[in-house]
């Protein structure tokens, strides 16, 4: 069924702003994703009715706060087809943090000299600088599947890449190139060669239908505020059987089952990964932006996305032309609704000048992909993201912008 | 609201499309400094050298967005030949300039501290990015290179 988005838009508060007298055109969710109204009143409703401390509280709001911070994981788990969600939805700060868990956790407890990790060159820096880090202290191979020409992973020698391999961290969609990448295929590739599989979710739990049992992972990381939920709390999805072996990531209060002055006991997980107060509003307000999502549907939010990105892609090439590039697969199957745009003579940082005055929000830079950029040969883009709430009058507003940044630098 | 034409004068816009004393200076003899900014993955190069206290000859390289390149341009046809006094003078009034804080004192509405345009001449053009703080980094690039260059010319010529 076809997206209501003409009512959908009036869920989101922030559409309504007017900057430099125009109507706002966000194109940024790639970056972070805007709030509907559900969100915000959950958590105000939350601090309003309910705010207390989670766990060990006796008292009536106590036990509600934890139960809603608990029945938020469920549901933040269930969206991504966790098997046991009680068990193994850890909640983080973020997608950065719940990647930084999973090397600093899984990683340093499995992982010694020599042994061999696989990387690909789309990474975010958040699936990077942390293997960067724990390679510095332990000396690993750090290997890199590339990047075609067309913006997908060049699978062709996999099987090689993945000898000796211990495990296999890769994003599920680049958030530069919108290139969904085939987990299946790489995570069946990697069980085969005794490698677990890590994928970073921050741009596909947000846009596309994701289960972890069909996927064929190990872990699967992502952030709230990427999906209409708040700022500040992201989630770690893992294989029971791996979190539960696995060394607490923090100490401190909530995650241990006994301390004494020589020794402590850690808890079980998710608790043992989840030191001092967590973010309750946040998981509640996380919940909240996981129903709406169920609301409106994934099948229904990956199909118009995939639709506006076809109609992104065409307007660019009929109305700009050879002036401007995205980089990328063409529309289709594997491609998200992530545009990163060259324009010929046209610096990233100006056309996002230039877009400001139309009310359109992009992003100029290197989008915390340092690596890819060079690979693909410049130094930054300017990237337009599409989300549930953008539509074709957005996209056109984007195109009438980019034309006057090339007759104002031309 | 800040308007587009404050940002891209005319002059930006042509020491963009037409950079003047674009490229390196042998070094040596010639100083080299380097300046990133990591906001946009700016690089300059500036290439110096200094005689007889002067700034004899100047050069700029790197990539960057217009207001990166035009200043780094703008710059150069300033500076070159000028005694290393008013060299260091034109840094200062440009840093001045270039002050979101001085620009906010002198006027309530955030119009930019009026500089006196017959010192400076075609680098007033670049007064409008005061008012798109963002780009004010972009604009110094070239100059905090410069003043770094003079700074490590001098130290290196006292020790
Ligand atoms: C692919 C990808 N991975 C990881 C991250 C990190 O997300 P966060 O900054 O919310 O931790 C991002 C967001 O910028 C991303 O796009």
């Amino acid at each position: 069924m076809a997206l209501d988005v003409e009512t959908l838009r009036k869920d989101f508060p922030l559409l309504s702003r007017v900057v430099n007298g125009r109507p706002i055109v966000y194109l940024d969710s790639a970056a972070t994703a805007l709030q509907p109204r559900a969100v915000l009143a959950a958590m105000d409703q939350y601090y309003e009715q309910t705010h207390a401390n989670v766990h060990r509280g006796v008292y009536a709001t106590a036990e509600e706060a934890t139960n809603r911070y608990e029945s938020a994981r469920v549901t933040v788990g269930r969206f991504v087809g966790a098997p046991d969600p009680a068990r193994e939805v850890v909640f983080t700060k973020n997608a950065t943090e719940a990647l930084n868990l999973v090397v600093g956790s899984w990683g340093r407890a499995n992982l010694s000299r020599g042994d061999a990790v696989l990387l690909t060159t789309m990474e975010h820096h958040a699936n990077l600088v942390p293997w960067l880090m724990l390679s510095e202290q332990l000396g690993l191979e750090l290997r890199y599947l590339e990047v075609d020409g067309q913006g997908r992973l060049d699978l062709s020698s996999l099987e090689h890449a993945l000898e000796g391999v211990k495990v296999v961290a890769v994003s599920a969609m680049s958030n530069v190139l919108g290139t969904i990448n085939p987990l299946r295929h790489i995570a069946d590739a990697a069980h085969a060669a005794g490698a677990i599989v890590v994928a970073d979710g921050a741009q596909s739990v947000p846009h596309l239908p994701v289960d972890v049992q069909d996927l064929g992972v190990d872990f699967l990381a992502f952030s709230g505020h990427k999906m209409l939920g708040p700022t500040g709390i992201g989630a770690l999805w893992g294989r029971a059987e791996l979190l539960d072996a696995m060394p607490p990531f923090l100490g401190g209060g909530g995650m241990i089952l006994d301390v004494r002055l020589d020794r402590f006991l850690p808890a079980e997980s998710p608790q043992r990964f989840e030191a001092g107060t967590p973010p309750i509003a946040e998981a509640v307000g996380f919940g909240a932006a996981v129903e709406y999502l169920e609301t409106v549907g994934m099948e229904a939010i990956r199909a118009h996305e995939r639709e506006l990105t076809a109609y992104a892609l065409d307007a660019v090439e009929e109305r700009l032309g050879g002036d401007c590039t995205v980089f990328g697969p063409p529309a289709g199957e594997d491609r998200g609704g992530v545009l990163s745009l060259a324009f010929r003579g046209v610096h990233p940082h100006d056309l996002a000048q230039v877009l400001d005055q139309y009310g359109v929000c992009v992003r100029p830079g290197h989008h915390c992909a340092k690596p890819l950029m060079r690979v693909l040969g410049v130094s930054a883009t300017a990237r337009a993201s599409l989300g549930l709430y953008n539509d074709e009058r957005d996209v056109d507003t984007l195109i009438e912008g980019l034309a006057e940044a090339g007759r104002l630098f031309a | 609201m800040a308007d587009l034409e404050d940002l891209y004068r005319e002059i930006i816009l042509d020491h963009y499309r037409s950079p003047r004393n674009r490229g390196e200076l042998e070094s040596p003899p010639a100083h080299r400094v380097e300046g990133f900014n990591p906001l946009c993955g700016d690089e300059v190069v500036v290439t110096m050298v200094v005689e007889d206290g002067k700034l004899a000859d100047i050069k700029f390289a790197g990539t960057g967005c217009s207001i990166s390149q035009s200043s780094a341009s703008l710059m150069s046809s300033a500076v070159k030949g000028k005694p290393l006094d008013e060299v260091h003078g034109l840094i200062r009034t440009f840093k001045s300039m270039m002050s979101i804080h001085e620009a906010a004192l002198a006027d309530e509405q955030g119009e930019p501290a009026p500089v006196d345009v017959r010192k400076i001449g075609e680098l007033a053009a670049l007064q409008g990015v005061v008012k798109f703080p963002v780009r004010i980094k972009c604009a110094t690039l070239s100059w905090n290179a410069l003043s770094q260059g003079l700074d490590e010319l001098a130290a290196a010529s006292a020790g």
